[in-house]
């Protein structure tokens, strides 16, 4: 057999370490729930338009009356016009998860281009990232999020943006440490004495190197970004037609609801928040006890 | 909204190692600090320009969202509004206002910006204040408790309501602390108009209507600080000076409070005032649920316009705020920790 | 003579760990007369640094203590909390490794000097400065310094510190866990030099702990040498140094050459492997895969403590072949 090229040995390593990950992961009973909560979440809302019928999402189709109690019919009763709760929590996942999902994204790009970048570079750029990342992870992002989604043209859209722009500098800080702790390491000595340039690196190296936690950082990122959609939504700067869980407790507020004593028209989307957002943060604290050795157990 | 409490930015906050003692290093020290905060009042400053004046390309558009007006109407409000200057002279016109500060007028209470302000501030220490302080002391503690009896049922219980209390959104609490409470408490406002003059049944009055918000802030901020308490403290729990501690015959609970907590505090009390921003969106997102009339709620009113240079104002006066309170818990931390303090 | 200061009866100490129970001590048995300086080596996980923290059960929770540890006679494995409490530094103190990690960052090192004197009653509260000072100034180091934090003083000082603080409550018995290890050469000979001085002047047993021969070398009377959790040699330091019986004792002193002796110049230094995981020993002898002179039956032959010669023992078959 030819001896295998050192590519191979890096990809079978890598396997090898995600397997083991994966092992210690399994051993989290927390991390264990979350991941099946969410993998039951994300599949009913994938399938969702299989599942169910989203003609009752459409007010002119309510089949129902105002603010009806949870019958047989309408397992969680009715919203103000008449439709079932249920049907629109269930609905509601589709956008609070891709919204969540989606500012993520924004999130943690921008958060790991300036902490590689603050690390790789050092110096006057460091310097000047690092002071506008400090300068982002203390002002108040709920602030600075309404402010944004007010001058954007209001919709989902301006929230993934709003969501995203704000919450990227604790992930900034993160890489930053990460990438610093990587490249004092002697292969990276190695590559630069070898000739390697900054992209080489970064992408050969760096990131690889950095993406595990950066990986786990996500997933907590994921829970605070659906936390701050509702609240966007909730304070009326969401898309009223494309009814997310925060936008749904807006309407629950402004129909009355909550003088009306419907708690199945409250209570349901605000569950259905905190189910997914613990089961996301649970899943993220387990991710990141199993790759950062100075969280573990000594 | 909600920064997240991973451990993970502890160790950037960890204080430098670095002997101190040296006092010409420590008014450097503060110079750099003073400095770093007035850039970054002036980053707030030029920021809520651009949000406010830059970004929305015409406001005037944005106020009249939906409205029918006509081109001279739309030109008379911006020539009344000084949006017809080119955008470096109303930088200026900007910058002069804040100087004397001017925050403008609200397009919709048509009064200064800075006087609705003054008005509401009031109510929203208040809440924010009393909430913060409960939220502290309750967090520090059982977060003190669940790292000390670590994997015990207390712990797994304590963590475990903090978790979903802060996998909550804070409205969502609020609204159902309302249902649940029925006509127990009042559920808008600062006062009753009915409530008979006099300190005692105004106080009493007064301490009714706050009971809600605050309970609802309290119930998440408070998971926060526990969280990062015990977590912070666990940290500390491995360290070989607990072990001197206790090799010198000190009670446990001496142990624990002589020497690990003063030490478990010190990153505990950075990530508590580094999240202040947290306290921020919970007033907002309380107060509006419970019409408290503090900033807050004003912000929600300036939402509904929206009221841009209601909501340019509170944006440079709430992140001035969460700016200013930050430098003064690095100052405060000087005095704390030792390895920082000039001897 | 009466009973020893300290007295270890086949101490066991094993950790609970969630793969199964791990044995770190197995088996100890060792004695310190009053007075009497004794060296405990051996390289780092053989167990010895878990000897000194049993000693005051300082052990972590996950840790079980068996056998006897007598201090003075009384049986600190069967101390209930309040006496273990009253005991620990007032009859026996410990200088830790690593001085900066040992003392509180945050607290002046006089506060700290002063805790266990008013806590075991040594001095009322308007005199224990000046006992503070005292002590300060006995390890040499200005009465002022008191008011200093650990990160002020440098790593000689702080473990002058360390040894004031082990001198506070007047012990009879002072375990030195690597008191020197952190330290240059210069600074850990003062250091070795102040213990040593400090001990025979007020008539304390001392128990060193060291990787070091030389260190033990040169302060203790008696020495033991541990292997995977237990004593494999004993006996007086200098036979035990000059005319080692066991193998692991030989390598051992011969990766410390004594100074103007061209004859350990020469010798083949260290010791190949490592010590083994103490969750996987091997069988028989646990040394016997680096001994060079193993032999068949040391693969499956465990071998107790036996003596080689007056006052001394060893655990070696080479010892027992006629």
């Amino acid at each position: 057999m030819s001896t295998p090229s050192p590519t191979a040995i890096a990809w079978q390593r890598r396997r090898a370490a995600v397997g083991r990950v994966w092992q210690e992961f399994l051993s989290d009973r927390g991390g264990l729930f979350g991941l099946a909560a969410l993998s039951l979440i994300v599949a009913l809302a994938v399938f969702a338009p299989l599942l169910s019928d989203a003609s009752g999402l459409d007010p002119t189709h309510a089949t129902g009356r105002p603010l009806e109690a949870p019958s047989g019919h309408f397992l969680l009763g009715t919203d103000n016009l008449g439709r079932s709760v249920l049907l629109q929590v269930w609905w509601g996942a589709r956008i609070s998860l891709l919204v969540g999902v989606l500012a993520t994204l924004v999130s943690v790009g921008i958060g790991t281009l300036v902490g590689v970048a603050a690390a790789h570079f050092g110096g006057w750029t460091s310097a000047v990232l690092m002071r506008f990342t400090d300068f982002f992870l203390v002002l108040p992002s709920l602030v600075l999020a309404i402010a944004l989604s007010t001058v954007l043209n209001r919709g989902i859209f301006a929230i993934v943006l709003a969501v995203g722009v704000t919450s990227w500098p604790s992930t900034a800080r993160l890489v930053r440490a990460q990438t610093l702790a990587v490249e004092s390491r002697p292969y990276i000595e190695r590559a630069w004495a070898l000739g390697a340039g900054h992209v080489h690196v970064i992408i050969r190296h760096v990131l690889p190197a950095v993406a595990a936690l950066v990986f786990a950082n996500t997933t907590l990122t994921v829970a605070n970004s659906i936390i701050a959609e509702s609240t966007l939504s909730f304070l009326g700067l969401g898309d009223p037609n494309a009814a997310s869980w925060g936008e749904m407790l807006n309407a629950a507020l402004g129909s009355g609801a909550v003088t009306y004593g419907a708690w199945w028209y409250l209570l349901p989307p605000g569950l259905a928040i905190a189910l997914v957002v613990l089961a996301f943060m649970l899943a993220g604290r387990a991710l990141e006890t199993v790759l950062n050795p100075r969280l573990r157990e000594r | 909204m909600i920064g997240p409490v991973s451990t993970a930015l502890a160790p950037d906050l960890a204080p430098p190692t670095t002997p101190g003692g040296r006092g010409g290093g420590t008014v450097r020290h503060l110079a750099t600090k003073l400095g770093g905060a007035v850039v970054s009042l002036l980053m707030v400053i030029v920021l809520g320009f651009f949000l406010f004046r830059v970004l929305p390309g015409d406001p005037v558009k944005t106020i009249t969202r939906g409205a029918p007006v006509g081109p001279q109407q739309l030109a008379a409000l911006r020539h009344e509004l000084g949006l017809d200057k080119p955008i470096a002279a109303q930088f200026v016109d900007y910058l002069a206002q804040l100087a004397r500060g001017d925050l403008g007028e609200s397009y919709q209470f048509r009064v200064p910006v800075s006087t609705l302000i003054g008005e509401r501030i009031g109510p929203t220490v208040l809440l924010v204040g009393v909430a913060t302080a409960l939220a502290i002391l309750v967090g520090l503690w059982l977060g003190t408790r669940a790292a000390w009896r670590r994997g015990s049922r207390f712990d797994r219980i304590s963590t475990g309501v903090a978790l979903l209390l802060w996998s909550a959104p804070t409205f969502w609490l609020g609204l159902v602390l309302l249902t649940v409470t029925g006509n127990l408490f009042p559920s808008q406002g600062l006062i009753n108009p009915n409530t008979p003059a006099g300190f005692l049944p105004q106080t009493l009055d007064l301490l009714h209507h706050l009971t809600l918000p605050c309970l609802t802030l309290v119930a998440v901020l408070y998971a926060q600080y526990l969280l990062v308490m015990r977590s912070s403290l666990l940290e500390e729990m491995n360290a070989d000076y607990l072990v001197t501690a206790k090799a010198k015959g000190l009670r446990d609970d001496l142990v624990r409070r002589r020497h690990a907590v003063p030490n478990a505090m010190l990153p505990t009390v950075t990530l508590i005032f580094l999240n202040l921003g947290l306290v921020v969106s919970g007033a907002v997102t309380v107060e509006t649920v419970f019409s408290w009339p503090g900033l807050g709620l004003l912000t929600y009113q300036a939402l509904q316009g929206p009221d841009l240079p209601l909501l340019q104002g509170l944006f440079v006066v709430l992140a001035g705020a969460v700016l200013v309170m930050n430098l003064i818990a690095e100052l405060l931390y000087q005095v704390i920790d030792p390895r920082v303090r000039a001897t | 003579m009466g009973e020893p200061l300290l007295e270890l009866r086949d101490m066991t100490v094993t950790y609970h760990t969630g793969r199964g129970p791990v044995p770190a001590v197995r088996g100890v048995d060792l004695v310190v007369d009053t007075g009497q300086t004794v060296g405990l080596a051996g390289e780092s996980g053989c167990g010895k640094s878990t000897v000194a923290l049993a000693v005051l059960r300082l052990l972590p929770t996950t840790a079980r203590l068996g056998g006897k540890v007598l201090l003075n006679g009384e049986d600190v494995v069967a101390m209930k909390w309040g006496r273990l409490r009253a005991v620990r530094w007032a009859s026996a103190s410990v200088v830790f490794q690593g001085a900066m990690h040992a003392l509180n960052p945050v607290r002046p090192v006089g506060e700290q000097l002063a805790e266990p004197i008013l806590l075991h009653g040594g001095a009322g509260a308007n005199t224990v400065s000046s006992r503070v000072g005292d002590l300060l100034e006995q390890v040499g180091l200005p009465a002022r310094r008191a008011r200093a934090y650990p990160h002020e003083l440098s790593g000689g000082q702080r473990q002058r510190v360390m040894i004031a603080m082990a001198l506070a409550c007047d012990p009879q018995l002072i375990i030195a866990d690597e008191p020197t290890t952190a330290l240059d050469v210069m600074v850990q000979a003062q250091v070795l030099d102040l213990v040593s001085r400090l001990v025979s002047e007020l008539g304390i047993g001392l128990m060193m702990i060291s990787h070091d021969l030389s260190v033990l070398a040169s302060t203790c009377q008696r020495l033991a040498v541990m292997y995977a959790g237990r004593i494999i040699e004993q006996g007086p330091a200098r036979q035990v140094l000059q005319a080692p019986a066991h193998p692991y004792t030989k390598a051992l002193s011969a990766a410390f050459p004594t100074i103007g002796d061209p004859e350990s110049r020469l010798a083949p230094r260290g010791l190949p492997g490592d010590p083994p995981d103490p969750s996987a020993l091997p069988p028989g002898c646990p040394f016997h895969p680096r001994c060079p002179s193993a032999f068949a039956d040391c693969v499956d032959t465990d071998v107790a403590l036996r003596p080689v010669d007056t006052g001394r023992s060893a655990a070696c078959l080479l010892e027992v072949r006629p």
